[in-house]
């Protein structure tokens, strides 16, 4: 059955090149030619009855997977190395204080055979914007005050605050670019794009059938025929799945049993280090986390590696209590890396004023997999530094909009995102609606309006170190640790260089992976 | 002219019926008001800020009272229209109508399987009570009842699907699939429900006739020269219907209303699924429309029991 969508000369070349793989790393073929054809089916988490293709709702899942990957195009896309390249902008350019954005677009159209035009685009990002939007990307856009087209083909978008990363934001998931109404709104209904696919079945939380377009601009990208994503929420049946080849392709392999889906011949890990990062936020302007050394006692009370070795089992890092990983441009590794040191954290302990320690941590398997068992290690931990951390477990069904953000000592989830500046402008800036720490640091707040300006690298790496110092030492978030993307696929599907950002190689696997 | 009186209880329980079903609906609505958070901040997640909240909830009219939006939809729902989904913005009749037919597939599927054999096992089990056979159909069928069904479930998969890869692990077959695909891609999880339901009437079944074995009449069969076969078809079951026809009509209407673990392992798209996604969104509308699915289907099969037990026996008619 799993053959059934080759010839006879692709099945010998398969063979061939699947006995080749054996006992190599994947990452080993990134040269292999890439080949067109074949039906690929993948077994995804996180679709639901209720998602649709509107982008303004976009969370991840199969849906996410199969537009921006397959069906549409942003204007930039973030490539395997994490640099943002062009999509459907063939030129950017910036205005000397970056605060005017001129994309001239490509000459494309979409799958109905409309030219893309700047009122698409346009269009596309006003879905965003405005007092009526209910869009996740809001906040994102928040700095835009004007966009406008300069004939058909060039974009001039206007920042009220110049933004060297801007293109990394014109590559967020929610910002595809699908065509305008006769109204001037997003004609989100249609699911056309630019992208290499056309969407020609979605069942919500079931199943969305993706077909190979012709036509698409991009040569060397979109290789299968057809695709069909699967929504197979609970883990044991999508690792099932893969091993019984009903499906090709899964995502998020628990790192429980990851060692027992690399056992199985024929199938293989596709393993990155992420960006992914499980903080435990505190409220500092709450008692008692308004006290840096009661900040810093709780953070040495951590232990890392122990986190590391239980709940990701090996399949990750370390944090240093900012969330910048190792994978990102700026990142500073020169900076100490902070250990579980009892003394330590009884010495600022002291350093409060304080004999003991007393806290509540708000818990949920709904903020990440294993935070309550996180929580219990942590519990252990901290209770040799002479802390008490109560546990109180939450229920994972609306965990973020009762728990996290509300309780002064809690657990988070963060993705990543594609920079330094949009990480630390999301979730540590005094004014950011995502403040989890409401952490309120005057010379980060200064250093960050400055970097995001600065064009000159040297510098802007400077102004990103000192940053992640002033998080890592004043900033009210424990980041224990980032943990690897963990994907599994069947031996015939290969793929090139991986992105890093997310998993599915940066949810784009649909755009470029292939058969063999 | 006087109804008939079985006809007069039919009409009179369909009315109790309704009754039953606006209950329900309200009852439902209260219980997920008082659920935390609403649609819009489920489905923005994370990435939700009070505006786009706000924003989400203008669209949607959920910044109306509640009473206002559950007289609104009870009047929609009189006129026959169940609404639009909040979350996808789909007919609501046209989301349940693939998903009712697939759960009605596969309750029926089970059924087919597990009614007769249930009954048949239940039969024999009567008829050489206390045997070696008896006790290994007892045991079986009662070991498979206490698992959990997901463990039943994992259980057949890591045989037939894993190791012998004699039948799918995935139930989904497509919009467009063959009877024969149909039910060769649900096998595993109809035999999970089989598994599950047989104890159940095959205990009553057994029960039942046991019961009737001691009584006069039976004896007087068998003292006449009547087969053991004849004794218990034709002299038992028919006065055992009743109970058995009672505790088949609630196995089936488990089968259509509670096997959303089912659908989760082997990736079944039925209504058990779409409830469960809707509760978790709070879609209240959808909730609403799986609720009184359930909650008829359940009533209808409740009065079916009654009325073929009463079919069977008309001394229930004069009880007094």
């Amino acid at each position: 059955m799993a053959l059934s969508n080759l010839d006879r000369r692709g099945f010998l070349k398969g063979t061939t090149a699947g006995a080749l793989a054996l006992g190599l790393a994947p990452r080993a073929f990134a040269q292999e030619t890439p080949k067109r054809g074949g039906h690929v089916r993948i077994g995804h988490s996180g679709g639901a009855t209720s998602d649709t293709i509107d982008p303004a709702t976009y969370t991840g899942g199969p849906v996410v997977t199969a537009m921006i990957g397959g069906v549409c195009n942003n204007l930039v896309e973030i490539d395997e190395t994490g640099a943002a390249k062009p999509e459907l902008a063939e030129e950017i350019t910036p205005s000397a204080d970056a605060k005017t954005w001129t994309f001239k677009l490509r000459k494309v159209t979409f799958s109905n055979g409309r030219p893309l035009t700047a009122g698409d685009v346009i269009a596309s990002f006003r879905h965003h914007m405005g007092d009526d939007t209910k869009s996740g990307a809001k906040e994102l856009l928040k700095d835009v005050i004007d966009i406008r087209a300069d004939g058909d083909n060039v974009v001039v978008f206007e920042l009220g605050s110049g933004n060297a990363d801007f293109p990394f934001v014109a590559a967020d998931y929610h910002l595809l670019i699908m065509p305008a109404a006769a109204d001037g709104t997003m004609d989100w209904k249609s699911g056309i794009g630019t992208g290499g696919y056309t969407l020609e079945e979605h069942e919500p939380g079931v199943r969305i059938g993706l077909k190979r377009r012709e036509d698409y601009w991009k040569s060397d990208r979109a290789w299968f025929d057809e695709v069909t994503l699967l929504t197979i929420n609970d883990p044991t049946a999508r690792q099932n799945a893969l091993v019984t080849g009903e499906v090709d392709i899964i995502n998020g392999v628990p790192t429980k049993t990851v060692h027992l889906l690399e056992r199985r011949p024929g199938i293989d890990l596709v393993e990155v280090t992420g960006t992914a990062h499980f903080p435990f936020p505190m409220h500092c302007d709450a008692a008692p986390y308004d006290d840096v050394n009661v900040r810093l006692a709780l953070k040495y009370a951590m232990n890392r590696e122990e986190m590391v070795e239980k709940i990701l089992r090996g399949h990750g890092s370390v944090g240093n209590d900012h969330p910048i990983a190792p994978a990102y441009r700026f990142h500073n590794a020169d900076l100490e890396q902070r250990a579980y040191d009892p003394d330590k954290a009884k010495y600022h302990l002291k350093q409060a004023g304080r004999d003991s320690l007393d806290v509540t941590l708000a818990t949920s398997n709904g903020a990440f997999a294993g935070a309550v068992d996180a929580a219990v290690l942590f519990q252990e931990s901290a209770a040799r530094a002479g802390i008490t951390v109560n546990i109180k477990n939450e229920p994972a069904d609306g965990y973020w909009s009762n728990v996290w953000l509300k309780a002064p000592f809690c657990q988070g989830y963060w993705n990543g995102r594609p920079t330094e500046d949009w990480m630390f402008s999301m979730v540590y800036a005094a004014d950011s609606s995502w403040n989890e720490t409401h952490w309120q640091n005057a010379r980060f707040n200064t250093l960050l309006q400055e970097a995001r300006i600065e064009l000159d690298t040297a510098r802007r790496a400077e102004m990103y170190s000192e940053m992640q110092q002033l998080c890592r030492d004043d900033g009210g978030a424990i980041i224990p640790m980032f943990a690897n993307f963990i994907d599994g696929k069947s031996e015939k599907v290969k793929h090139g260089a991986l992105a890093s950002n997310r998993f599915l190689d940066g949810w784009k696997a649909v755009e470029r992976w292939w058969l063999a | 002219m006087t109804l008939h009186p079985l006809a007069f209880m039919i009409l009179k329980r369909l009315a109790l019926g309704l009754v039953t079903l606006l209950a329900i609906s309200l009852f439902i609505f209260l219980a997920i008001e008082l659920l935390p958070g609403d649609i819009a901040e489920e489905v923005l997640g994370q990435s939700a800020t009070p505006e786009t909240v706000a924003a989400f909830r203008r669209e949607l009219g959920l910044d109306q009272p509640a009473i206002t939006r559950y007289l609104a939809w009870l009047t929609d729902v009189l006129h026959g229209d169940f609404g639009t989904s909040l979350a996808s913005g789909r007919e609501i009749s046209e989301l349940l109508a693939g998903r009712f037919a697939n759960t009605l597939f596969l309750a029926l599927y089970a059924a087919a399987i597990s009614v007769p054999l249930a009954i048949g096992l239940g039969l024999l089990a009567a008829l050489y009570r206390g045997s070696w056979f008896d006790r290994t159909v007892n045991i079986a069928t009662l070991s498979s009842i206490s698992f959990p069904e997901y463990f039943v479930a994992y259980i057949l998969l890591l045989f037939f699907s894993v190791k012998w890869g004699l039948f799918p692990s995935i139930a989904d077959f497509g919009s467009d699939a063959s009877l024969g695909t149909m039910l060769y891609r649900t096998f595993l999880p109809a035999l999970t429900l089989v598994l599950v339901v047989t104890a159940h009437m095959m205990r009553m079944t057994r029960a039942a006739i046991i019961n009737l074995l001691a009584q006069p009449y039976i004896e007087m069969a068998r003292l006449k020269g009547a087969s053991p076969a004849r004794v218990i078809l034709r002299h038992a079951l028919p006065n055992a219907l009743a109970p058995i026809i009672n505790v088949v009509a609630l196995n089936l209407a488990y089968l259509v209303t509670g096997v959303v673990i089912v659908e989760v392992v082997f990736v079944y798209p039925g209504l058990g699924q779409l409830m469960v996604d809707s509760v978790a969104k709070r879609d209240i509308p959808v909730v609403q429309a799986c609720c009184l699915i359930f909650a008829g289907i359940y009533i209808l099969l409740n009065l079916s029991a009654d009325v073929l037990a009463i079919a069977t026996n008309p001394r229930l008619m004069h009880r007094k």
